[in-house]
């Protein structure tokens, strides 16, 4: 199949790789595609099309139309044309029943049936309704563009990052050389993007310009321009922002001049049979020929309204394909056009004159390719003379170079349609769209073209209007009888061609975090999670209920560094704290601790966390792991409102914390803190500063997880250190590490919330049932006057602790449910060994939560008991807190 | 968005280094009643020109500030800090 070794040709026959199509090995040479390897061995239906099945060929051989994706290594809708194999690359066809060659579900294309009309989402599968889950079902087997593969584990990592670039020349043919060129010269900083391996654009595939273009893109990158391959712009936005998709990264481009030298794209030409493998673009066909040393067909027709098509034809004669006729529509405008074969092209008739042919080279008027001008607002007119769209006004930092101004060389015919009569014509090649889909949306009134786009679906598909976009407002413009001026076009919008989820979902600008003590968990056989950007020990051992029986028994310790924590300085502390929280602080003792929740003017709970005064002018806050930037934001802004004496540090990244809990919690402090740990000396909700094995230490007595507890607050970089100390001193009372599961069930025991999982943007104190944190004889508060509110029209719903005495678990979430009507939910739940129940924590109507109260919640489709517990499980008095 | 900020302190920096807080509000100073205090939290003018927002320069210097922006085409006016 491969013609003898030709000058210039892209492959190097010296070497091979292997790949699998359907489960058969294929060879390429390097400098191959998928693509041009499978033509090369004989390969000509490439895929199915969307809609009817059609058999699909190699179209454009450079990326730009719908016809060869196939599934490579579990990604679908890869362009095989441009893709180059790796050795055991496995490679898949997709969108069919059966096989490419035969697919089942061609029958759609004969006989017709529900998928012909236009419209047909629209029309076809609306009643009756109780049928719309069957539809779905097969809808979704029918249509849609290959299927991922949930098995497929390669995880992808995609980076995000911004670049600067003083001129930015999206496209490296000769037009974007030469641009760029001129600015580097001008002595501006210039970096060029190209989607291909190497720039120089469609002159690549022109063998009597390759060694120009080679020696102009040296040239200019000795001119200091950067040139980027397989660099793809995705849009260009506002402010000059144009993303770029480099595979494995994203780089986010903003210029202060950007330059599209996009080129043209090749248009198909409209008439029965036009989608026959076979029938080619310029470009395709001497692609094949010239950089990959392929014939393209043993007997060509080319059908041209400019220079492009007569030129293929001289290239694809030197490649040894027999010319049968060159149409120059030039010359004359055929009447009637009909392609005709089975598996591929086997004939064209022109004005009933027959040619044999396996290959037809079809060369509409080039369209400039100004999408991205058009991102940016630029003004885009139809010239009737040329039949094709062209920018007119561009936006300033916006230029355009070459064939993408409208500059496309020799003057062409605006090409006509031929329309339906012996087969489908295809306007638009993702969707399907024929030219009576066309006539059949403009006798509906679908008469102006964002409508007819949108109900015929054409250039919608993944060319995103490409190669069908002027054909459709050709075909409407004929329809309608107006012109194509008056038709206009449809909105271009980004992205230019499609983007892959995993692209746009890069890693965000927060890296994930560790505390210092990260690697001391990761030894003691964490598993680690992620819990906002931290990553942090779910439990240390499979059995999470061994650690919380370790806590209740004797001694756990736990690293809560996530705490946010901030420091409160000035003057005017007491007074801004005051006016922050519903609680008060000003009259906190020094070295005396408070627990707060904060609110906002609605009223709502956003966050909760202790308050220690350090002295009379400084306190030491800390918020949940997650609102730690949330909360310093929020109090910074304040700040900035209110101009109070206080100055605001964030030290959460700065400052660790472990938290030693348990009945023998005292005798570990004994043995490791240098002050007096005495119950008086010491006591409950005090905060003493010292020394903890021998690090500078701010020491918390509480009890977020319901025993005796010291949270031992010092700088990060000591993490290890104490926390081995903890841990040698702590073997006595054999010290067991816990994790975040064992709190959420030693917490849940105590009743104590979780913002964000017992609380919801709807919660407040009232109805959270904090009354008590509630200082409403305060002048002012954030919140406050919203409380009032709530106070004054009575409590509609109530957080409360429950059981199920059945034992059933019923899903954080559940409804509980009254009357048969959702009347609140389950917020938390466990089952607690301790208390020997499943016990949780759920909203509930006022009515409903009185101690005691039964009510219903749903437990998987059934209605299960749960019942009203107002007191903590454990230790309701707090005796062992105290103790 | 997608558009440089000046930050008063740093100097122009691209918008997604900065947290906007929408526009500028005024707190009552009385307690308001129940239809005020809404109108205070949950109603905004939502300005098709411009208008003044609060910014926070998060991955930067930690600044809350003031923008003018039109909001119909990010032309940002001016920016300052709270008097
Ligand atoms: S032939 Fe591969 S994209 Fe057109
Ligand atoms: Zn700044």
């Amino acid at each position: 199949m491969r013609l003898p070794p030709r000058e210039h040709e892209l492959i190097d026959r010296s070497k091979t790789v292997t790949f699998t199509f359907e489960g058969e090995p294929v060879r390429a040479f390097a400098g191959d595609t998928i693509g041009s390897a499978l033509f090369a061995a004989g390969r000509r239906v490439f895929g199915r099309s969307f809609k009817y099945h059609r058999r699909r060929g190699l179209l454009c051989c450079s990326g730009q139309c719908p016809n060869c994706m196939m599934t490579v290594d579990g990604v679908p809708n890869v362009r095989v044309c441009v893709r180059p194999p790796r050795e055991g690359t496995v490679v898949k066809a997709q969108n069919v029943v059966g096989s490419l060659d035969r697919d089942l579900m061609a029958v759609t294309d004969r006989i017709g049936g529900p998928f012909t009309p236009v419209g047909f989402y629209y029309k076809t599968f609306i009643r009756p309704r109780w049928a719309w889950p069957y539809y779905e079902k097969f809808l979704r087997n029918a249509a849609g563009l290959g299927k991922l593969d949930p098995h497929v584990t390669e995880r992808r990592r995609v980076d995000h990052e911004h670049a600067h670039a003083e001129v930015l020349v999206v496209g490296g043919g000769q037009s974007g050389l030469e641009a760029a060129l001129a600015h580097a010269r001008a002595g501006r900083q210039v970096v060029l993007i190209d989607e291909g391996p190497e720039p120089g654009g469609h002159q690549l595939a022109n063998r009597e310009r390759i060694m120009t273009m080679r020696s102009l893109a040296a040239e200019t990158a000795q001119a200091g321009v950067e040139i980027l391959p397989f660099a793809r712009a995705i849009g260009l936005y506002e402010g000059n922002l144009v993303p770029v998709d480099r595979g494995s990264t994203l780089v986010k481009f903003r210029a202060e001049t950007v330059v599209a030298a996009t080129g043209t794209l090749e248009q198909p030409l409209v008439f029965a049979g036009n989608d026959l493998p076979g029938v080619m673009l310029p470009a395709g066909a001497r692609r094949l020929a010239n950089y990959w040393s392929l014939r393209p067909g043993e007997r060509a027709v080319v059908l041209t309204v400019d220079d492009r098509g007569v030129e293929t034809a001289r290239e694809l004669e030197a490649a040894g394909v027999e010319i049968a006729e060159v149409v120059d529509y030039r010359e004359r405008v055929p009447r009637s056009v009909v392609a005709k074969g089975r598996k591929q092209v086997r004939s064209l008739t022109v004005d009933g004159k027959r040619f044999d042919c396996d290959l037809v080279v079809m060369s509409g008027s080039p369209q400039p390719n100004y999408g991205l001008l058009a991102h940016a607002r630029a003004r885009v007119e139809f010239d009737p003379g040329r039949g094709i769209f062209v920018p007119v006004e561009l936006p300033p930092g916006v230029e355009v170079a070459g064939e993408a101004s409208g500059d496309v060389g020799s003057p062409a015919v605006p090409p006509p349609s031929h329309g339906e009569g012996e087969g489908k014509s295809i306007v638009c090649f993702c969707e399907d769209v024929t030219t009576k889909d066309f006539k059949d949306a403009v006798a509906e009134g679908f008469d102006s073209i964002q409508l007819a786009k949108r109900y015929t679906t054409a250039t919608m598909g993944p060319c995103q209007g490409r190669l069908c976009h002027l054909n459709a407002v050709r075909v409407a413009a004929r329809e309608t009888r107006t012109d194509e001026g008056t038709i206009g076009t449809t909105t271009a919008r980004p992205p230019t061609s499609p983007v892959s989820m995993g692209l746009l979902a890069g890693r965000p600008h927060e890296a994930a975090k560790r505390t210092s003590m990260h690697h001391r968990h990761k030894d003691m056989g964490a598993t680690v999670f992620w819990t906002g950007s931290w990553r942090r020990p779910h439990s240390y051992s499979a059995d999470p209920q061994a650690e919380v029986r370790a806590v209740h028994e004797s001694l756990g310790v736990i690293d809560v560094s996530t705490l946010g924590k901030l420091l409160v300085k000035g003057p005017d502390a007491g007074a801004f704290l005051d006016r922050l929280y519903p609680n008060r602080f000003s009259d906190l003792k020094v070295g005396r601790i408070r627990y707060g929740v904060l609110t906002n003017d609605a009223g709502r709970i956003f966050d909760d966390g202790t308050v220690a005064r350090l002295a009379d002018d400084e306190f030491y806050v800390t918020t949940t792991s997650t609102g730690a930037d949330g909360v310093f934001q929020w109090f910074e802004w304040w700040n900035a409102v209110w101009h109070m004496d206080v100055e605001l540090a964030n030290v959460t990244g700065a400052v660790a914390a472990v938290n030693v809990t348990g009945p023998n919690a005292r005798k570990l402090m004994e043995r490791v803190f240098d002050g007096d740990v005495g119950n008086e000396a010491f006591a409950y909700l005090d905060a003493k500063r010292g020394h903890v094995a021998g690090v500078p230490a701010l020491i918390l007595r509480i009890g977020f997880v319901g025993e005796l507890g010291y949270e031992l607050h010092f700088p990060s970089p000591h993490g290890e250190h104490v926390w081995d100390a903890l841990f040698e001193h702590g073997a006595e009372w054999n010290a067991t590490p816990f994790g975040l599961e064992p709190q959420r069930i030693l917490r849940l025991e105590k009743t104590h919330i979780l913002v964000g999982q017992d609380t919801d943007a709807e919660s407040n104190p009232l109805e959270a049932a904090m009354p008590w944190i509630v200082k409403l004889d305060k002048d002012d508060f954030i919140g406050k006057w919203a409380i009032e509110h709530v106070q004054e029209r009575g409590l509609r719903s109530l957080l409360v602790g429950f059981e199920v005495p059945s034992g059933r678990m019923p899903v954080e979430g559940a409804q509980v449910v009254v009357g048969g009507k959702s009347a609140g939910r389950v917020t938390s739940v466990r089952y607690s060994e301790q208390v020997g129940k499943v016990i949780g924590m759920a909203i509930v109507p006022i009515d409903l939560s009185g101690e005691g109260t039964t009510f219903e919640i749903r437990i998987g489709g059934e209605l299960d008991q749960a019942v009203v517990r107002t007191q903590p499980f454990h230790d309701p008095e707090g005796a062992k807190l105290r103790s | 968005m997608s558009f440089l900020l000046t930050c008063p302190h740093c100097g122009p920096r691209e918008v997604e280094e900065f947290r906007c807080a929408g526009e500028v509000t005024t707190r009552p100073t009385e307690r308001p009643g129940l239809r005020e205090l809404n109108e205070y939290v949950f109603f905004k003018n939502n300005v098709a020109g411009v208008h003044r927002e609060w910014w926070y320069h998060r991955h930067g210097c930690g600044t809350w500030f003031l923008a003018e922006r039109d909001t119909t085409t990010n032309r940002v006016v001016r920016t300052e800090l709270p008097a």
